[in-house]
């Protein structure tokens, strides 16, 4: 007989190894997530897949599945700790979305407005960043890093270079660049590496090529971000 | 003139009187007025009091976010700033005009009549109406869209219609009604299916019949009180626009064409991304906004005049024949050259309403805007001008930009600034013949307001939110009790709730 846990009371059958966010996904129950791609080595940095396991707070995304485990994940607080997470993750960086290329496409924006995210509640740091675009191919917008940390993952995980790291600590934590001038055109990155690619919000962008999808036809457009992620991540759950 | 009334002597001696905000107009502005113990007007000054700010902020973005970030300058001709900003980063990848893409540049350019009929729809009969079906002394209660709709339903639901096609026709082809995308550097992102085309062709014999009708509307409320029209705010200036070669109207792209008071050329067919050799801009302490002027003619003689009047006033015709027979017709009206009157500028927007409407029909017949060669690329450069004729008039985006395609320097001309002198001008001259000497009341000061109104001056924005944002509308008492609330979530559903 498979072993089982429970999502709201949902029977939800996993396998060894597999985490709380590989089997709910693998069973079509999304649970939100920003930090988490199931082709790369969960982080559990973002915090927004925090569920209830037997009465304990967890990461979704690190934490194993095993059997006879009662998750709590659609619950009204763990709603509201999701959405006061994203509202932190909105003012601490610089988040314009009416002017960014990333609107539409972006899961920062998506998952907000999946949580019924109305305002950004807290004041805004407004913490000045910059804009890296040394790069012929590439930019980095630092106001929009979330620090999620995909990048970093992608970097050296798929392309085998380690160009991102994250340095600082606490609010002083910063996404940094494998080079002395702490720029990216002198680092090793591509436009075709998976890490130029895999930003969840605007913060790394192939240049040039902004507001090229018109509206209607962005990701986001017609759909919301949990039908987008149980669609495109699932199947890569069950690889 | 009446520059005499910019400042007086003796200011402390004065008793002040200030109109703010001035309603009805975009954005943000105060009219002062010193008086002194007869009533007699000694100064007059129309304030812009808010400042944007936008040139500064935009320094350090990538060019491409450009068309996006600035026509969040406005949220009634934001159209206007993205075709300007797209212009001018046609250039940072090589593309001249001539080059656009055939399909691009047509949708471009039905994006932009879509634009302006929907301003100077929105102009007239929101705005502008009520003072001139009612009177411009008329009881408060009458000067709205309301009382508009209760007394005139017929032009206001016409109104109301004209200005949503035009909503439409930027929806059809930049993907929102307020702040779309659609314009790129060099070229569009989508052109227009069948059915979107289809549905545009739908209504638009119908706006072209009720934009005729507006336009006999406002020649009859001219005519019909001439000598007050034609003097009403009147002054003689200088005006400056683009035309097409052939010295046709022209919205979109052309040269820039100035003309005197009597109708001579000052100059013709300059190319704009010349303009600092021919336009500069003064400061004055008392306003956010700048005075430009013709360097030619200095700063006493040189500010001018732009929007609907300054265009219609110095274009040799109308490429579209029902606008045409209008513009023939507002020509004649007055005998001289060019027509100075200000009240004239509602007249000219709704000529141009026509024309609009007839270039919408034309467009939307046309296979070219199905078509899918949409971008063209050439070599990089480091500077861009782009120019256009926005619904209040001549627009000027000029920036510049590193190897990094970061923009390091900008400069924005808006329409409205162009009218400065001319706004203020306008407001002296009715302070010393409508109003000096008398007792001011509520509806005489509207007068103030009638002359600004009449250049429908853009002094800020609005913002937009769309899609699957959710949102909270409450409705608050006096006493700050909850009386009603309505909630959107993020999957459309909408709630209320009754407190």
């Amino acid at each position: 007989m498979s072993k089982t846990i429970t999502i709201d009371g949902k029977v939800i059958p996993f396998e060894d190894g597999q985490t709380i966010m590989d089997a709910a996904m693998a069973a079509g129950v999304y649970i939100p997530h920003l930090c988490h791609q199931p082709e790369f080595t969960p982080h559990g940095s973002c915090k927004l897949c925090t569920v209830k396991v037997n009465g304990r707070n967890c990461s979704a995304c690190t934490y194993p599945a095993m059997d006879g485990q009662e998750v709590l994940n659609e619950t009204q607080e763990l709603i509201d700790d999701r959405k006061r997470i994203t509202q932190m993750l909105f003012v601490e960086g610089n988040h314009l979305c009416p002017g960014c290329e990333k609107t539409g496409n972006c899961q920062l924006q998506a998952v907000a407005y999946h949580l019924n995210m109305l305002d950004n509640h807290f004041p805004a740091f407004y913490p000045e960043r910059e804009v890296d675009a040394s790069h012929p191919e590439v930019m980095i917008d630092h106001n929009r890093c979330i620090f999620c940390t995909l990048c970093v993952r992608a970097s050296h995980e798929k392309d085998g270079k380690d160009v991102f790291a994250i340095s600082g600590r606490g609010i002083h934590k910063h996404l940094i660049v494998n080079a002395e001038s702490g720029l990216l055109k002198d680092t090793d990155m591509a436009a075709t590496d998976h890490a130029a690619h895999i930003c969840p919000t605007g913060a790394i962008l192939i240049k040039r090529t902004g507001y090229q999808v018109p509206i209607g036809e962005r990701i986001y457009d017609h759909k919301e971000i949990d039908q987008v992620s149980l669609a495109t991540e699932h199947l890569k759950h069950g690889e | 003139m009446y520059e005499h009334l910019e400042t007086a002597e003796n200011r402390d001696s004065l008793k002040r009187v200030v109109v703010d905000p001035v309603s009805r107009v975009e954005g943000h502005g105060k009219v002062t007025l010193l008086l002194d113990a007869d009533n007699k007007v000694q100064q007059a000054r129309l304030h812009i009091v808010e400042f944007r700010g936008f040139e500064r902020f935009i320094q350090g973005r990538p060019y491409w976010e450009l068309p996006v970030l600035v026509q969040r300058l406005c949220g009634i001709c934001p159209v206007s700033h993205h075709l300007a900003a797209a212009k001018a980063i046609d250039q940072l990848v090589g593309i001249d005009p001539e080059n656009l893409p055939v399909s691009a540049d047509k949708l471009r350019r039905l994006l932009h009549f879509g634009q302006v009929l929907q301003s100077h729809a929105l102009h007239f009969f929101h705005l502008s109406s009520p003072d001139l079906l009612f009177g411009f002394e008329s009881d408060i209660s009458k000067r709205s869209i309301v009382a508009v709709l209760s007394e005139y339903p017929e032009i206001g639901v016409q109104g109301v219609k004209l200005r949503k096609y035009g909503q439409e026709v930027i929806r059809m082809v930049s993907g929102k009604r307020i702040h779309g995308t659609g314009a790129i550097a060099g070229g569009m992102n989508k052109s227009l299916t069948k059915a979107e085309r289809d549905y545009l062709l739908e209504d638009i014999d119908q706006m072209i019949t009720w934009a005729e009708g507006s336009v006999a509307l406002i020649k009859k409320v001219h005519c019909s009180n001439l000598p007050y029209y034609d003097d009403f705010a009147t002054i003689r200036t200088n005006y400056l626009g683009l035309t097409k070669p052939d010295g046709a109207l022209e919205l979109y792209h052309g040269g820039i064409r100035a003309k005197n008071e009597h109708g001579e050329t000052i100059m013709d067919h300059i190319d704009y991304c010349k303009y600092n050799d021919y336009i500069h801009e003064e400061v004055r302490s008392w306003t956010y906004m700048k005075f430009p002027y013709l360097l030619s003619l200095g700063q006493e003689q040189g500010w001018y005049r732009v929007g609907p009047l300054a265009r219609v006033n110095n274009c040799d015709y109308i490429d579209t024949p029902l606008a045409e027979a209008a513009r023939v017709e507002f020509k004649a009206h007055s005998g001289e050259a060019m027509v100075h009157s200000t009240l004239a500028f509602h007249w000219t927007r709704l000529i141009e309403v026509l024309h609009c409407a007839e270039s919408i029909k034309q467009l939307l017949n046309d296979p070219d805007i199905m078509g899918s060669d949409l971008v063209a690329q050439g070599e990089k450069r480091y500077e861009g001008v782009g120019v256009i004729e926005a619904p209040r008039g001549t627009l000027f985006h000029h920036y510049q930009v590193d190897e990094n395609d970061i923009v390091t320097k900008a400069n924005l001309i808006v329409s409205t600034t162009s009218n400065n002198m001319a706004m203020n001008e306008s407001v002296r001259q009715v302070a010393a013949e409508y109003l000096s000497g008398r007792e001011l009341t509520e509806p005489l000061l509207n007068n103030l307001e009638v002359a600004i109104r009449a250049y429908d001056p853009c002094l800020s924005c609005a913002t937009h939110a769309v899609g699957k944002m959710p949102l909270q509308l409450e409705l608050v008492d006096a006493e700050g009790n909850l009386i009603d609330k309505l909630v959107k979530h993020s999957d459309g559903q909408i709630e209320r709730n009754n407190a």
